[in-house]
């Protein structure tokens, strides 16, 4: 036990020399959080609180392009900047380049005159259906010359869909008025009420979004909710720089050649580093946790809700801590220099971290990268993460994810031996 | 019949891959008490024997005892010896004294021991003024020191030194041959190589010749002198093991 408790003492003396590898294992992680925490967050008010600035230019005079004006300005989207009708795509192009907006929309000057007659023919082809006469189908015009929306490139394609859904909208808004108009006035031979008319088209059912939890709670998701856990694994991971190091600089520096000559167990040693680099890897998730709790309100964040299964959030670190510590040492074991230890770990956790789907959501993944994501430990740390963070769950609904992560965490383990082994260290 | 400290017998031992041996039937005793010095051209083998001793290298043919203890999986005979390896094998972000803690356990010793033994290695040693500072501030002759210390911290009855003054400066070379003549007198056996053979005549009193994997010679130093009519362990060592460069041999 001395022995072990003299390791300890001496991995932690040296872990806390080590002043690259601290920042890289708390620095770094807290400055990504912070950073893409704050980032998706903006792209998140960007959809829901910010306005996209948008040019729109409407070469129509008539009262479907008014309308039209009028239900891209209720969308809600946009900070709508109107041009006069007259310029031309390329100067409203030269605007865009010049970040005066993202989105340009142009409505054609026949716009209202073609609803129009679409709508006539409608109501038209509605009568003729009900059996009623008509005169008013013009079957020479059935199409409308099309809205043109110019973007930026820097605007996502999901994005650009959501805006082409919502313009979409507003023009169906238009064209349903149009053809009640249309239909109301044939009928009647007077113009819809406005009043009628308002109640007809607005839209009295609601949407009540609700985001499904195990324990209950409604809580909404956030990007703080979905970052911290994610950038709390990538930065246990991240122990490989500092304990990979270590493990290939005991063995290049011939410590490892005493340590042989020693009547002590090597095991000894690796369990040291074990306990050692897993009290590391808590540290980082009570510091990146607490930086969720207390310090993101600060900045303007959301803050984080930490799960009512804290029993289960400590299981889950522990065995994600275990996880990241034995495949530090695995790649310590099998790199012949620092150079390789640093590269290879830092490649294979980013490596493993995209498979994972804690850079692109698993759920978007290819089929192929469906199965591939199973190997990465990384994925079995975040479903379990995500499970007491997001779906509000206790320790038996994350059991699935825990036993596939320790069951890496053990080949891991079986590896490193079987390295120091065939490289006669132990 | 004086106890040995080191018993070899039909040692055979060729690298994994390699075909030709490095040793085949090689005896040598070393008896307890003795400065022994092991000496031959690159590519001898040296190391190697050295490396087979302290259990570094495992062989399949012969025995090797120390003090009547196989050295093969056995690691009570790791307690019997220290070994102070021609690299710094320490390490260089701490202190010495973080350091002699660290090894000290590891070779067996209680917190208290420690203690004790650190401070008289740090007061013999002449390291008081640096001792909590890390090792890689050091000069390479501070570090020899340094390495020597963690070596016989647990006061081994044999200590194996590979090339343990290489380096350093005539101050601390004298500092380190008199505290290894001075744990001799305290009853421990030297086993030592070297390419620093005045340096060797001055501490060996025991030396063998190695060379192509034989011992060649193996002799009080005196009787050898006498019999090859040299004057000088450098003059012993050409005439016994010629003039050609053996370089191409350390490779393994």
């Amino acid at each position: 036990m001395y022995k072990l408790r003299a390791t300890i003492l001496k991995d932690i003396r040296i872990l806390f020399r080590d002043k690259v590898g601290l920042i890289f294992m708390f620095g770094m992680p807290i400055i990504l959080a912070v950073v893409i925490t704050a980032l998706q967050n903006s792209t998140f008010e960007l959809v829901n609180d910010n306005k996209v600035p948008l040019l729109l230019c409407n070469r129509d005079t008539g009262e479907a392009g008014k309308q039209l004006v009028t239900a891209i300005e209720k969308v809600g989207l946009f900070n709508m900047k109107q041009v006069i009708g007259n310029k031309t795509e390329k100067e409203i192009s030269d605007r865009m380049h010049a970040k005066d907006a993202l989105i340009a929309i142009i409505i054609p000057a026949n716009f209202s005159a073609d609803m129009n007659v679409k709508a006539k023919n409608i109501s038209g082809k509605a009568l003729n259906e009900l059996g009623l006469e008509t005169d008013s189908i013009n079957t020479n015009k059935e199409t409308i010359e099309s809205i043109t929306l110019m973007y930026h490139p820097v605007l996502q394609e999901s994005f650009r869909q959501s805006i082409k859904g919502a313009l979409r909208s507003a023009l169906q808004l238009v064209a349903t008025k149009q053809i009640l108009k249309a239909l109301y006035f044939s009928l009647n031979e007077k113009q819809l009420p406005p009043d009628l008319e308002q109640e007809i088209v607005s839209n009295e059912i609601g949407i009540n979004e609700i985001p499904i939890s195990r324990d209950g709670s409604r809580n909404i998701p956030n990007s703080t909710q979905h970052n911290i856990p994610a950038w709390t694994i990538f930065a246990m991971f991240f122990v490989v720089i500092s304990l990979g190091s270590s493990v290939v600089k005991e063995k290049v520096t011939g410590s490892f050649v005493r340590l042989k000559t020693l009547p002590t167990n090597y095991m000894v040693a690796l369990l040291s580093k074990q306990i050692t680099y897993l009290i590391v890897t808590l540290a980082q998730a009570a510091v990146i946790f607490s930086i969720g709790i207390w310090l993101f309100p600060t900045l303007g964040l959301p803050a984080l809700n930490l799960p009512s299964d804290l029993g289960g959030l400590f299981l889950v670190s522990l065995i994600t801590g275990w996880c990241a510590v034995s495949f530090a040492i695995c790649i310590g074991v099998f790199s012949n220099t620092l150079e390789q230890a640093n590269g290879i770990g830092a490649v294979s956790i980013v490596l493993l971290a995209a498979i994972g789907g804690l850079l692109v959501p698993s759920f978007a993944m290819p089929a192929s990268f469906q199965v591939l994501l199973r190997l990465s430990p990384l994925h079995w740390c975040l479903e379990a993460f995500y499970g007491l963070f997001l779906e509000g769950g206790k320790l038996k609904d994350i059991l699935i994810n825990i036993l596939p992560l320790f069951a890496i965490t053990v080949i891991f383990q079986l590896i490193a031996l079987a390295g120091l082994k065939t490289k006669n260290l132990i | 019949m004086a106890t040995q400290a080191v018993s070899i017998s039909n040692l055979g031992f060729h690298y994994p891959g390699t075909s030709k041996p490095v040793f085949q039937h090689l005896d040598l005793n070393v008896a307890a008490g003795d400065r022994f010095g092991l000496f031959g051209p690159n590519g001898a083998g040296k190391t190697t024997l050295m490396n087979c001793m302290t259990g570094l290298l495992s062989f399949k043919e012969g025995s090797i005892h120390l003090f009547d203890k196989e050295i093969r999986n056995q690691r009570s005979v790791k307690e019997l010896f220290g070994f102070v390896p021609q690299d710094f094998s320490f390490y260089h972000e701490l202190s010495p004294v973080d350091n002699l803690s660290f090894f000290g356990a590891w070779s067996g010793l209680k917190k208290a021991a420690i203690k004790q033994r650190t401070e008289e290695l740090l007061e013999v040693l002449d390291l008081k003024e640096v001792y909590n500072k890390p090792v890689h501030k050091f000069s390479g002759g501070m570090k020899r020191k340094v390495n020597l210390a963690i070596g016989v911290i647990h006061q081994p009855k044999l200590l194996f030194l590979d090339e343990p003054t290489v380096g350093v400066d005539v101050q601390t070379r004298h500092v380190i041959i008199e505290y290894l003549k001075k744990l001799n007198r305290n009853g421990t056996t030297l086993i030592y190589t070297s390419h620093q053979l005045n340096e060797a005549e001055e501490l060996c009193n025991t030396i063998a010749l190695i060379d192509e994997g034989r011992i060649i010679a193996h002799d009080l130093l005196t009787n050898l002198l006498v019999e090859h009519k040299e004057d000088g362990l450098e003059g012993l060592f050409i005439n016994l093991t010629g003039k050609k460069y053996n370089d191409a041999g350390c490779i393994n």
